[in-house]
């Protein structure tokens, strides 16, 4: 059954149409992979009993006749998407008893592309951080290497699809929780633009940036998955309502004539050399394949941390004050209502989230909101317009997806807040912009780890990007299945 | 901006949270050198420039303001800590 497990969801699909396999079939040996990986422990919560009843009624319905986007394949979403009856954590404490009575709408869609889901993977708590290190359920460990984390916030849907405990996964992407991991684990993830996806039943970070996004083993994979997951949702305000293309058709494999932008600030002085040779070989794939190469600048780049981490914690302050140990939380009982908020709170909330709560409320207070949040705000406006100008110019924009391969859980656990924060140089521009990006593994670094590349396109523009990505993915021959862990 | 023991209190109160006070030197250390870091904005010119508070073009649409899924009280009580008779129970609020 070891094959089964190989293949990408779109040679899934077309044996699955041709009848060689059935879902049940591809969902029992991802079961027993998933017990076998167990030592990566990307899931939270396994759901096998669920997988293989959904397995089942997508084999009758595929007798029937009826066959979804995602007919059979089986999936998992990263524990931040609701999922009715299914425990849903966050990661988190407060949430560790949560059984939502209702479903995300994207994973809903997913459902409803007949795809068959086997469990909730890990993530930093609360989506905050960019390791896997701050789970409540403990980290998960990189399929290359288990001593070095996967990256995250969507960690365990990074290491899940690289080591082959699901086809593709669901994650999200606040400041580049879907393309950092996927840079760390040697799989493929897309962050859509910021009004793609509906955040609806998706436990909530920073709502001005968060985006619901699909990763996999290729870029076809990604096109097919995020065509399921996208469109219009009237439980999100913020949904645009505009019509999803079909994503597979721009896989034109030409991109003759498309300017690809090179921005020089993404290349500071002391750049790790792997991920800078990994780079170089990127833009001449692309110029081999007949895309025109233009240096462009993005002068605020620089700006973009301090911005984002302002921003995001100011909304995280908001967003997490729902948890208050009254109606859906762990509750820790004081002698008034305001202890037993605290008690609550205190007891439920890590380390990294309590950080962020409080800077958040800092930022956000009186006398200091104006000189903050409001002046990060600006700023943003500044790094939006970069992007604005630049796409004037160019089609699309290569950049390194994160500054180091995959680093080690103890040499994290050593280090400031502030030097972690700095992981997410590459990745935070374009959340704070709003717009598309794609994480694809293009080479190895010098003792073997994988290293993705990051290209970034226009608004609602990720046709144009898929297009390019698959290029770059058939001329980087990527060996698309990271080294197993079993056995080791 | 140079935060004390005072501030980490304050902000601690505001968001409900109550820190041991052995924790409130780490605290304080870790978002003093944060702010310390955000500092570089002040470097930038912002002079006429408008904020970016949602990256999304149009408005918010309105719909109908009619119940849509109504009739779920059990589903959504079921995740409460503790509950009477479809009430959330807290601690006694008006002495």
């Amino acid at each position: 059954m070891t094959d089964l497990i190989n293949l990408t969801i779109s040679e899934a699909l077309d044996k699955l149409n041709k009848g060689e396999i059935s879902s049940v079939d591809l969902t029992r040996a991802h079961i027993e992979e998933m017990a076998k990986g167990r030592v990566l422990n990307a899931y939270i919560t396994e759901t096998p009993e669920l997988a293989l009843e959904q397995a089942k009624q997508s084999d009758e319905r595929r007798r029937a006749g009826r066959v979804g986007l995602l007919e059979g394949i089986p999936v998992a979403n990263k524990d931040l998407y609701c999922t009715k009856g299914v425990r849903t954590t966050a990661a988190s404490k407060i949430l560790s008893n949560f059984v939502p009575p209702y479903e995300s709408t994207v994973s809903q869609k997913l459902k409803d592309a007949g795809s068959v889901m086997l469990g909730k993977l890990n993530t930093d708590q609360f989506a905050m951080g960019g390791s896997t290190l701050t789970s409540y359920f403990g980290a998960t460990k990189n399929p290359w290497n288990l001593d070095l984390v996967p990256g995250g916030s969507s960690g365990g849907s990074a290491a899940a699809v690289g080591a082959g405990l699901c086809m593709g996964a669901t994650g999200s992407d606040t400041g580049g929780s879907i393309r950092q991991p996927a840079s760390f684990c040697g799989v493929t993830g897309i962050k859509p633009t910021y009004g793609r996806c509906s955040r609806y039943g998706i436990v909530a970070f920073a709502s001005s940036l968060d985006q619901a996004g699909p990763m996999a083993r290729s870029v076809r994979d990604c096109a097919l998955m995020l065509q399921a997951m996208a469109g219009y949702d009237e439980k999100d305000s913020t949904v645009a309502n505009v019509p999803v293309p079909d994503y597979t058709q721009a896989l034109s494999g030409d991109i003759r004539g498309k300017k690809i932008g090179i921005p020089k600030e993404y290349r500071p002085d002391g750049l790790n050399p792997d991920v800078a040779a990994v780079w170089d070989k990127g833009i001449q794939f692309l110029r081999d394949a007949g895309a025109e190469i233009v240096d462009i600048s993005l002068p605020h780049t620089k700006y973009a941390l301090p911005v984002y981490y302002i921003v995001a914690c100011a909304e995280a302050s908001s967003n997490l004050s729902r948890y208050d140990g009254v109606r859906y939380t762990t509750r820790v009982e004081g002698k008034n209502l305001d202890e037993l908020y605290e008690n609550s709170r205190t007891d439920g909330f890590g380390d990294e989230v309590v950080r962020r709560i409080l800077l958040g409320t800092f930022v956000l207070s009186a006398g200091f909101y104006d000189a903050y949040y409001t002046r990060a705000q600006r700023v943003r406006r500044l790094i939006y317009n970069d992007f604005v100008e630049a796409f004037k110019q160019v089609d699309a924009i290569l950049t390194p997806a994160a500054p180091t391969p995959a680093l080690s859980a103890e040499a994290l656990k050593q280090m400031k807040p502030v030097d972690v924060y700095l992981g997410d140089v590459f990745t935070t521009p374009a959340s704070l912009a709003g717009i598309p990006g794609i994480s694809l593994p293009v080479g190895l670094s010098s003792n073997g780890l994988p290293i993705g590349l990051q290209l970034l396109g226009r608004h609602f523009d990720e046709s144009g990007i898929f297009q390019i990505a698959d290029v770059l993915e058939k001329q980087a021959n990527f060996d698309k299945l990271p080294r197993r862990v079993k056995g080791e | 901006m140079a935060l004390n023991q005072q501030t980490i209190q304050n902000l601690s109160w505001l968001a409900r949270l109550k820190l041991p006070a052995e924790r409130e030197g780490k605290i304080l250390n870790d978002l003093q050198s944060i702010l310390d870091w955000v500092e570089q904005l002040k470097q930038v010119d912002i002079e006429g420039v408008e904020p970016l508070v949602s990256v999304t073009q149009g408005i918010a649409p309105m719909r109908q303001d009619v119940v849509t899924e109504g009739g779920q009280q059990a589903d959504l009580m079921a995740n409460a800590p503790e509950s009477v008779q479809g009430f959330y129970v807290v601690p006694k609020v008006v002495e």
